[in-house]
C-alpha cells in the first residue's frame, strides 16, 4: 500500500473506533438510569459529550499530527483522544472513574488528559486555545518543529478567548492551527441564531491568517486541507484557521430532547453518515473488501478490550480524592 | 405585596411546585406587570433554559424580550449592565456558576461598582442566574458553588433558595430590587427530570405575588441542642440529620440562609446563643468560605456562652473530583452532619 492508502486506511479504522467506541458508551451509560433517567446514576454519571457524525475532523486533522504534536480538544473529546492515539483503555477507565483511569478517576469524560501523546480538552468553551497558542510557541521556542491544533466548536467561535488568541498566535507567528468543528449548534442554539457572518473562515482575515472552509465532512477534503496547514505551521509560516462542516447525530448531551431540531433532520444527517459513504469511496477506489474488515474488526476489538479493562479496574479509594491538588 | 416566611416543612397543599417552575412562574408574572424586564442568556429561548428557568416565557413574550445569546458572556453581561443603566432590568442566566471564570470582569468589576463609582446616581437592577453543586458525576468544571467567591465581593447581593415557595419569592425580590443579584439555585434541588431532585425542595407555592426578602434567615426547624446552618441542598442535610439527631433526643435547630450576602447575623446569633452549639455546612471549598464567615459573625460578637468549638462541614480544599466513590467521599451529606453534632455533644467543656 502506498503511504497515502496507508494515511487512508487509517482514518477509516479510526473513525471506525471513534464510532465504535461511542456505540459502547450508550448502553453503558443508560445502565442504572433507565426506567427514569437520573444522569447521577449508573456506571457512567455526569454529562455525556457524544461525537458521532464529527469523526472527520480527528482523523482528518490528527492524520498529519505526530506524537510531539500538542492537541487541546473540547467537551465533546472522545474521536479526538482517539485519533490522537491517547491510551484507549486509561482514557475508558477515566471515563467510568477508575483508578487506572488517566487521572485515576479524578476528571472524566470532559477531562481527559494524556500528557503522553499530548493531548488535553476541557468543559469550558474556547479554553484551549490560549495554551495551545502557549505550546506552539513552547514548541518553536526551544527549536523543535512541532505544532499545536486547538480544536473548538462554531459556538466557541464568538468567545473572547478564540478572538484573543487568534490574534495572539498571528501577532507571535505561533505554530498552531485552530480547527472548528461546525456542527450547527451549541447546545440548543443554531450557529445562523447567534453568529454574526455565515462562514467563520472568514474571520481569518482579521487576524492577518489562512482561512479555509471544509464544506464537506469528508476525510479526504479535511486532510487534504489539514496537510496544508499543518505544513505552514511547521515551516515556520504561522497559525491558520480551518472551519470544517461537519454533524452531530445525537444530542449535545445524552438524554438531550432536541426539541430544537426541524423535523427529520437527524434522519437527513444520518442518511449522510461519513462513516459508511468513506467505506463506499474506498471500496470503489479499489481497497479490498477484505481489508476494511479486517481494519474493521481490529478497530472494534481495541474498543471492546478497552471497555473490559475499564469495567475489571477497581475504584479508587476515597481517600485518593485528596491526591494531585498540587504536583 | 406580602412578605411571607412559611418554614418549608409546611405540610403540602395544591400547588406543589419544583424551583425550576417557581423561577419560570416568577419571571413571567414579573414580565407581565414590568415591561422593562428581559431575558438574556444561552439556550434560555425556545428551550427554556438548560435547566427550565424559562420555561414557556419565549412563546409567551417573544424573541425581543426573551433572547437566545451566543456564548459570549463577557458581552452580553456587559451589556446587561448597560441596558440596566438604560432602564431596564435585566434577567442573565449563565448556565453553570463555573462558566463565570470566562467573564468575571463583567459581574464583579463592573456590575458590582456601577452604584459605587456613580456615586449612587447610576443603579444596576440585574438578575445573574446560575446552577451551583454538584453530586452527579459533572465533574470539576460544572460541580462548583462558589458562594464564597460572590458573597466575599462588595456590591452584590447573593440568594439561594432550598425549595420552591422560597424560589419564587425570592426571585420576585431579586427582579424588584436595584441592585445586581446573583441567584444561584442548586442542582440537587432544581426539580429536572434528568437530575435528581431532593424531595423537600419540592413545596407549595401559592400562585400569587409575594417576596422572600433579601437578606433574611428562615429558621426552618427549632431545637435547643445546636444550631445547624446551611444553605440550597445542605438545609436538606441538616433537617435529614436532625429527624435522626431527634431519636437520640437531640434537638437541632436548623437555619436556611436563604441569602448569603447580606448575610443575616441577627437569626443566626440569636439561635447559637439559646443552643450555645453551632454547625456550619455548605458544599463550597472549606477555607475562607461561609462556614467561616457564620463562625466568626458568632464569635466576634461573644454570643453565648458557647458549650462547645463550633465547627464547620464543606467540600475540603480540592477539585471536585469525578468518580462517584470521590465525590460522594467529600460532598457534604446527613451522615456527616449527624456525626459532627454526636461529636460536638460529646466533646463539651
Amino acid at each position: 500500500m502506498s503511504s497515502n492508502e496507508n494515511k487512508r486506511l487509517w482514518m477509516y479504522a479510526n473513525m471506525v473506533k471513534s464510532r465504535h467506541f461511542e456505540d459502547l458508551i450508550k448502553p453503558a451509560y443508560f445502565e442504572g438510569k433507565s426506567p427514569v433517567f437520573n444522569m447521577a446514576k449508573g456506571p457512567i454519571p455526569g454529562e455525556m459529550h457524544l461525537s458521532d457524525g464529527q469523526e472527520p475532523c480527528a482523523v482528518g486533522i490528527c492524520a498529519h499530527l505526530r506524537e510531539d504534536d500538542v492537541v487541546t480538544a473540547t467537551h465533546r473529546p472522545h474521536h479526538i483522544a482517539i485519533a490522537k492515539g491517547v491510551d484507549i483503555n486509561a482514557m475508558t477507565a477515566e471515563i467510568f472513574g477508575k483508578k487506572g483511569g488517566l487521572a485515576g478517576g479524578r476528571g472524566g469524560h470532559m477531562h481527559l488528559f494524556d500528557p503522553a501523546v499530548n493531548f488535553s480538552c476541557s468543559g469550558i468553551i474556547a479554553q484551549g486555545l490560549g495554551p495551545a497558542v502557549g505550546a506552539a510557541m513552547a514548541a518553536k521556542l526551544s527549536g523543535s518543529d512541532a505544532v499545536a491544533v486547538a480544536f473548538l466548536g462554531e459556538g466557541a467561535a464568538n468567545q473572547g478567548a478564540f478572538h484573543e488568541a487568534l490574534n495572539l498566535a498571528s501577532v507571535w507567528k505561533a505554530p498552531v492551527v485552530f480547527v472548528i468543528e461546525d456542527n450547527s449548534y451549541g447546545i440548543s442554539v443554531s450557529k445562523s441564531d447567534c453568529t454574526a457572518v455565515e462562514r467563520n473562515a472568514v474571520r481569518a482575515i482579521s487576524y492577518d491568517m489562512p482561512g479555509h472552509h471544509v464544506a464537506k465532512n469528508d476525510p479526504d477534503a479535511i486532510s487534504e486541507i489539514a496537510g496544508e496547514a499543518i505544513r505552514y505551521a511547521r515551516n515556520g509560516q504561522g497559525p491558520s484557521l480551518i472551519e470544517i462542516e461537519t454533524s452531530r447525530l445525537e444530542g449535545h448531551f445524552m438524554g438531550d430532547p432536541e426539541g430544537y431540531r426541524p423535523d427529520g433532520e437527524v434522519d437527513r444527517l444520518r442518511e449522510l453518515d461519513p462513516i459508511p459513504k468513506y467505506r463506499a469511496r474506498l471500496l470503489a477506489d479499489g481497497f479490498e473488501e477484505a481489508d476494511l474488515e479486517s481494519a474493521e474488526q481490529d478497530a472494534r476489538n481495541i474498543v471492546e478490550r478497552a471497555f473490559s479493562f475499564a469495567r475489571e479496574n477497581q475504584y479508587p479509594e476515597p481517600e485518593e480524592a485528596y491526591d494531585h491538588v498540587f504536583v | 405585596m406580602s412578605s411571607s416566611d412559611k418554614p418549608i416543612s409546611a405540610p403540602p397543599a395544591e400547588r406543589r411546585l419544583t424551583i425550576a417552575k417557581a423561577m419560570s412562574e416568577a419571571i413571567g408574572q414579573e414580565m407581565e406587570r414590568d415591561s422593562s424586564i428581559i431575558l438574556l442568556g444561552e439556550d434560555i429561548g425556545r428551550m427554556g433554559g438548560v435547566f427550565g428557568t424559562t420555561t414557556g416565557l419565549f412563546d409567551q413574550f417573544g424573541k425581543d424580550r426573551v433572547k437566545d445569546t451566543p456564548i459570549s458572556e463577557t458581552a452580553f453581561i456587559g451589556a446587561a449592565v448597560g441596558m440596566a443603566a438604560g432602564g431596564m432590568r435585566p434577567i442573565v442566566e449563565l448556565m453553570f456558576v463555573d462558566f463565570f471564570g470566562v467573564c468575571m470582569d463583567a459581574i464583579y468589576n463592573l456590575a458590582a461598582k456601577q452604584s459605587y463609582f456613580s456615586g449612587g446616581k447610576v443603579s444596576c437592577p440585574m438578575v445573574l442566574m446560575t446552577s451551583v453543586g454538584g453530586g452527579y458525576g459533572d465533574a470539576g468544571q460544572h460541580s462548583q458553588c462558589l458562594y464564597a467567591t460572590f458573597g466575599h465581593l462588595p456590591g452584590m447581593k447573593v440568594v439561594m433558595p432550598s425549595n420552591a415557595h422560597d424560589a419564587k419569592g425570592l426571585m420576585l425580590s431579586a427582579i424588584r430590587d436595584d441592585n445586581p443579584v446573583i441567584f444561584m439555585f442548586h442542582k440537587a434541588l432544581q426539580g429536572m427530570g434528568w437530575l435528581g431532585t431532593i424531595a423537600g425542595s419540592i413545596t407549595d407555592t401559592p400562585d400569587d405575588d409575594y417576596v422572600v426578602p433579601i437578606g433574611k434567615a428562615n429558621i426552618v426547624r427549632e431545637g435547643r441542642d445546636v444550631t445547624l446552618v446551611g444553605l440550597g441542598a445542605t438545609v436538606h442535610h441538616g433537617l435529614e440529620a436532625a429527624t435522626r439527631l431527634a431519636d437520640a433526643s437531640i434537638e437541632a435547630e436548623v437555619i436556611d440562609l436563604r441569602t448569603i450576602a447580606p448575610l443575616d447575623r441577627q437569626t443566626i446569633i440569636q439561635s447559637v446563643s439559646k443552643t450555645g452549639r453551632l454547625l456550619v455546612v455548605d458544599d463550597d471549598y472549606l477555607s475562607f468560605g461561609v462556614g467561616a464567615e457564620v463562625i466568626a459573625s458568632v464569635c466576634e460578637t461573644g454570643a453565648g456562652p458557647l458549650k462547645c468549638p463550633p465547627q464547620r462541614i464543606a467540600h475540603p480544599d480540592i477539585p471536585i473530583p469525578f468518580s462517584p466513590v470521590l465525590e460522594h467521599f467529600v460532598l457534604p451529606d446527613a451522615k456527616k452532619i449527624e456525626q459532627a453534632v454526636l461529636s460536638m455533644m460529646k466533646d463539651e467543656k
